[in-house]
Formats: structure tokens, C-alpha cells, sequence
């Protein structure tokens, strides 16, 4: 109490430095790559952040986020392919994807979210596992394992120039082009960000009390006059829909869309480890969880080669640094993660106000 | 009399073979603090998990204000105005002690669903939550989490829960179990004011004998789940039945 809201100040902090960069990222990084990563980072963020509405907010655990996921992904991916580029595919993409992800969040919150957790959880392990299958199964529409390939809008094709100069050319700002590439960016940047704030305010609302207070103590919420099975239906539907968009956007963005990039388990275990090293029901964990695991995916190896030539004369050391162990490094980094910061980082550091 | 505000009609549970609350009938009138006692076993927490619907009967029926609410959640019937207050504490650990109320007071104000709208800006809620902290004199320890309070706060915290609720049936069981003697006046106090209130019924389960003797207008004695004695404190006291089973004079010549 004494010394005020220093762990709170410092996370909120570093997480409007990670905006800016997200914000500033074509400017700053101008490499294809660091692109994929800054993009990736932002539908990351939601899909984390709708996640932990469910687990840290609620204590609901669900594994079955990456098919929400996938639903809007597949949803965008199929009509674009069918109808071919434009803004009407998508649009009815986002709304296919979200129309299935409730007609199936209420068949499982209603057949199963009054049962014991662990059941719920395995039910949503069941029908994720169904959906991957039929996913590679009805290859006719999905592309099965291959996945599909499409266009998108023309706004974010790169030849898109959105200023010329007076010769024709695209016109650059501070040696960036603008370009379709760019405005896909910040249609990803600025769509998640909406989704992001409009998650924030949930979570300082009335319903989001409610939310806490089932987690706290179930019996107590329904006690005290709340229906908690509606209250828990409702949010998965809420989480579901948002898994859902983000889908959409990444399949606009990423002009792709297959069972690696939208709907595998590899996917609900990032998500998991996202919200885990990040810190559960903070909201601020699901972006320090994101931007950690996606970088450390991206970089790690770089960073191991590097590390490697750097000590090349040294005996053993080489090896152990040899950029093909980066999975092994990753887990080595968790584990530490996971024990110096037990609520995840953003938990950690903001339960320390509470202490002091 | 007045019409009862809270009538129960042969209420029964049965946990396989073992009936733990037998064909129970009793009505409770508003303005009215009833007392239930009886030995551990005899099925007062079961009987209180029956009204507030922790538990769902068997057979027979709860009957409240002409309304039957014997197969509603305990949600609905909170917002029928039923409250309860729980033997062990019951709260919400890692919340602060006027969020606890806060979400009390919330659940009876029906805001529970907005999702746009900031808790923060909503001082009406909190300004009533508070009113409550300073009734009970939790006041001071209000942004502490409800985890790290001493026990008898927690237990205060418990009533100001039940409070803040502002039900038409309170329902107390052991308020001051495990309090220390300058915190119990507080809660009884309390006790003592809602019951000054004629259009409040109360149901108390207590086992301390001078608490009933301060508090109640009436006993309900329970006994291996049926209703063994009801009347005003003096006559059901000094009934040789109740003396027998519940004061643990063995029966015989005296």
C-alpha cells in the first residue's frame, strides 16, 4: 500500500511501448519478415486476450480456442477463394465464422459448462479434435492438409498504391512505401487494436465483476443472485466470437489458410503458453505472453547462430548453441519463466502492489 | 397474525437411506426472528441449504410470499428475496472486501449484464457498498483483499455480504461461530436492528444459549431432521422433550 502502484505503473508501461512499436512497426522494421512477426504479434494478442477472459477471468478452461480460431479463418478463406477477392467474402467470411463458433459455444456451454471443469475441458478437447479432422477431411472446401491459397481485397495487394507521386509511383514516407502491403498491416494493427480496447472495457465492467466472482467462488456469485451458468455461457460465447474475427483478419492478412496456421493443437498450446508467461486474468499478460513467444519463435534461432559463430573456438559450447536446439533452449527459458514469475509476468510483478 | 412470508410444507431430502431433513412444516412471519436449534446432526444447515436452494427437497415445498420456489436456483431465489449467510465463510478470497459488497449490491441492482459501461463510473453502486462497510465497520479495511482479513472480519464481512443483498428473509447460520467476544455485540447488534424492521423476517441457527435467549421470538427445535418443538422461548425451553434431546438431561426422575 505504502509505495503506491509501481508494478502496475511499469507493466502498463512496457505495454504502451509494445503499442508503439506495433504502431510504428512498417516504419521502424522495414524487412518482409519483421512484418509477419509485428502482425502476427497483434492477432496474437487478441486471440490470447479472449482467451484469458475465459481462463483467468472466469476460470473456464477450454481447449477448444484455436477452433474458434479457425472458424472465422476458414470462414474468410473458403468465400475468397469461392467468390474471389473483394470486401463482400470477407464480410460474410467474418459473419459465417462467427455464426458457427456460436452455434457452437452454446451447444457445448449448454450441454456441459454446468458440469465439473475438467469434464468441460474435455468436451472442448473432443470437439476441437473434430473439427481438425473434418477440417482435413472435406478437402473439397478446405484444402484439407495443403490448405487454401487466395487472394485479397485489392486494397492489400503490394501493388496497390495508395498515393502516387507525379510520375505514377508509389509514393514513399520516410523511405516506406505506400503500398496494399501497408494497409493490410494496419488494417491487422487497427482491427485488433479495437478488439483489444473493446476486451479492456469488458473487463472493467460490471460483467467482468460478475466474471471474477464466479472464479472466486461459484457457489457464493450464484448465491448472491447471479445465474452463473448464463454468465459462463455468455462469455464463451463473447471469447468465441473474438477467437472468431481474429481468425478472419489473420486469414485476409496472410492470403493462406491451412490447419497449421489456424486450427492445429500446436496453436491452443502457444495460446496456453502465451497466457501462462504472461499472467492470467491481467489482460496486459495476453500482450507481454504474445509478444515473448512469438519473437522468441521468430528470433531464437537467429539469435543461437549468432551466439554459436560467436563462440566458435570454443570447445562444446558450439554445440549446445547449435541453432537446431532452439526448442530445447525455449523450453529451458519457460521453465525458468514459470518459476521466477509463478502468476505469469504482468501477474507477478502487479501482485507485488499488493504486498508491499 | 400477519400472512407468513416463508412457509416450508413436509420438506424432505433424502441422501440415499438417510433422511436428513423429515417432513418439516413451519411458517415464518415478517417482524418475526426465529431461533433454530438442535444438536450437530439434527439438520439445521441442510434445512437452510433447502430454503436458499443449495439444496433441492426431495418432496414437499418452499413457499415464499405465495410464490413456489422450491425448484428455482439459489439465483433465482435471491432475487425473490431470499439471503443467506454461510456457517463457514463463504466469500470471494482474492477480491477486495467493497468489491465483495459491491457485487452484492450490483446483483440487486441488475447491472450485472452491462459490459460497456466501467465499473469506476458507477459511484452510486460503490457509494451504497460503502454504506454497508461502514454498518458492519469494515470501513477501514475496505482495498484489502477479503483473504487477508482476520477471521472475525471475515465473519463480518460474511453478514455485511447478506446485508448488502437486502433481502426480505435473512438467513444467519452461526454468525459469530469462531468470534472473539469484542467482535460478536457488532454482528449482533446488527442481527438486532434488522430484526426491529417489521417487514424483515429472520431466521437464525445459533447454538449459544444466551445469544437465543437476547435475540429470539421464537424457537424452532430440530431433531435427527424432524421438527421436534416451535413456540416462544420460554415454553419450548422449558418442554421436557426439548430438555431431554437437546440440553442432554437423560430422561428419568429427577
Amino acid at each position: 500500500m505504502t509505495n503506491g502502484f509501481t508494478g502496475t505503473l511499469a507493466i502498463k508501461g512496457i505495454v504502451l511501448i509494445i503499442a508503439a512499436l506495433l504502431l510504428f512497426a512498417p516504419f521502424l522494421f522495414q524487412d518482409v519478415r519483421s512484418i509477419e512477426v509485428a502482425a502476427r504479434i497483434c492477432i496474437f494478442i487478441v486471440l490470447v486476450a479472449s482467451f484469458d477472459l475465459l481462463i483467468g477471468y472466469t476460470g473456464i478452461v477450454s481447449f477448444a480456442h484455436t477452433m474458434f480460431f479457425g472458424f472465422g479463418a476458414y470462414g474468410a478463406a473458403i468465400l475468397l477463394k469461392q467468390m474471389g477477392p473483394g470486401w463482400t467474402p470477407v464480410l460474410l467470411g467474418a459473419l459465417a465464422g462467427v455464426a458457427v463458433s456460436l452455434v457452437m459455444a452454446v451447444a457445448i456451454g449448454l450441454l456441459s459448462l454446468r458440469v465439473k471443469a475438467i469434464f468441460f475441458a474435455m468436451i472442448t478437447l473432443a470437439a476441437a479434435s473434430v473439427v481438425l479432422v473434418l477440417a482435413s477431411q472435406l478437402s473439397q472446401f478446405t484444402g484439407g492438409e495443403d490448405g487454401i491459397t487466395y487472394k485479397a481485397p485489392d486494397l492489400f495487394k503490394p501493388a496497390t498504391k495508395l498515393l502516387s507521386d507525379a510520375d505514377g509511383k508509389v509514393l514513399r514516407l520516410f523511405d516506406v512505401r505506400l503500398n496494399g502491403k501497408l494497409a493490410s498491416y494496419y488494417f491487422v494493427f487497427l482491427s485488433c487494436l479495437v478488439l483489444f480496447v473493446l476486451m479492456l472495457r469488458f473487463t472493467g465492467s460490471p460483467l467482468g465483476t460478475v466474471l471474477k466472482a464466479i472464479r472466486e467462488n461459484e457457489a457464493r456469485a450464484e448465491a448472491i443472485g447471479y445465474r452463473v451458468v448464463a454468465y459462463r455461457t455468455f462469455v464463451f460465447c463473447l471469447s468465441a466470437t473474438i477467437a472468431s474475427l481474429a481468425g478472419t483478419i489473420y486469414a485476409v492478412w496472410l492470403k493462406y489458410t491451412g490447419p497449421d496456421t489456424s486450427l492445429s493443437f500446436a496453436i491452443m498450446i502457444d495460446i496456453l503458453l502465451m497466457v501462462v508467461i504472461g499472467g492470467m486474468g491481467t489482460m496486459w499478460g495476453a500482450v507481454i505472453g504474445a509478444v515473448l513467444l512469438v519473437m522468441a519463435q521468430y528470433y531464437l534461432r537467429d539469435l543461437m547462430g549468432a551466439a554459436a559463430e560467436a563462440v566458435a573456438s570454443v570447445p562444446l559450447l558450439p554445440e549446445l548453441l547449435n541453432p537446431d536446439r532452439w526448442l530445447f533452449w525455449l523450453g529451458i527459458i519457460f521453465i525458468l519463466l514459470v518459476y521466477f514469475f509463478p502468476k505469469g509476468i504482468a501477474g507477478t510483478v502487479m501482485a507485488r502492489d499488493r504486498t508491499t | 397474525m400477519t400472512t407468513p412470508s416463508l412457509v416450508t410444507q413436509d420438506l424432505t431430502i433424502r441422501f440415499g437411506g438417510h433422511v436428513a431433513v423429515n417432513a418439516v412444516s413451519c411458517a415464518f412471519h415478517p417482524g418475526e426472528l426465529t431461533v433454530i436449534v438442535g444438536p450437530n446432526g439434527a439438520g439445521k444447515t441442510t434445512f437452510f441449504n433447502l430454503v436458499s436452494g443449495q439444496l433441492t427437497a426431495t418432496s414437499g415445498r418452499v413457499v415464499k410470499d405465495g410464490t413456489d420456489i422450491t425448484g428455482m436456483a439459489p439465483s433465482a431465489r435471491a432475487r425473490q428475496g431470499i439471503g443467506r449467510a454461510f456457517q463457514l465463510t463463504n466469500l470471494f478470497p482474492q477480491l477486495t472486501v467493497l468489491e465483495n459488497i459491491r457485487l452484492a449490491v450490483q446483483a440487486r441492482s441488475g447491472d450485472g449484464w452491462r459490459m460497456l459501461r466501467q465499473v469506476t463510473a458507477q459511484r452510486g453502486l460503490t457509494a451504497q457498498a460503502e454504506t454497508y462497510l461502514e454498518a458492519t465497520r469494515l470501513t477501514a479495511v475496505a482495498r484489502q483483499p477479503a483473504a487477508a482479513l482476520p477471521h472475525g472480519d471475515q465473519r463480518k464481512l460474511e453478514v455485511a455480504l447478506l446485508m448488502a443483498m437486502e433481502p426480505d428473509i435473512y438467513m444467519f447460520d452461526e454468525p459469530t461461530a469462531g468470534m472473539s467476544l469484542d467482535h460478536a455485540p457488532d454482528v449482533l447488534e446488527l442481527i438486532a436492528g434488522i430484526k426491529a424492521d417489521p417487514t424483515k423476517t429472520v431466521l437464525l441457527v445459533e447454538h449459544k444459549m444466551d445469544v437465543v435467549r437476547a435475540l429470539a421470538d421464537r424457537i424452532v427445535v430440530l431433531h435427527n431432521g424432524e421438527l421436534l418443538a416451535d413456540g416462544p422461548p420460554a415454553e419450548v425451553m422449558s418442554s421436557q422433550i426439548v430438555r431431554d434431546v437437546y440440553l442432554g438431561t437423560s430422561g428419568g426422575a429427577a
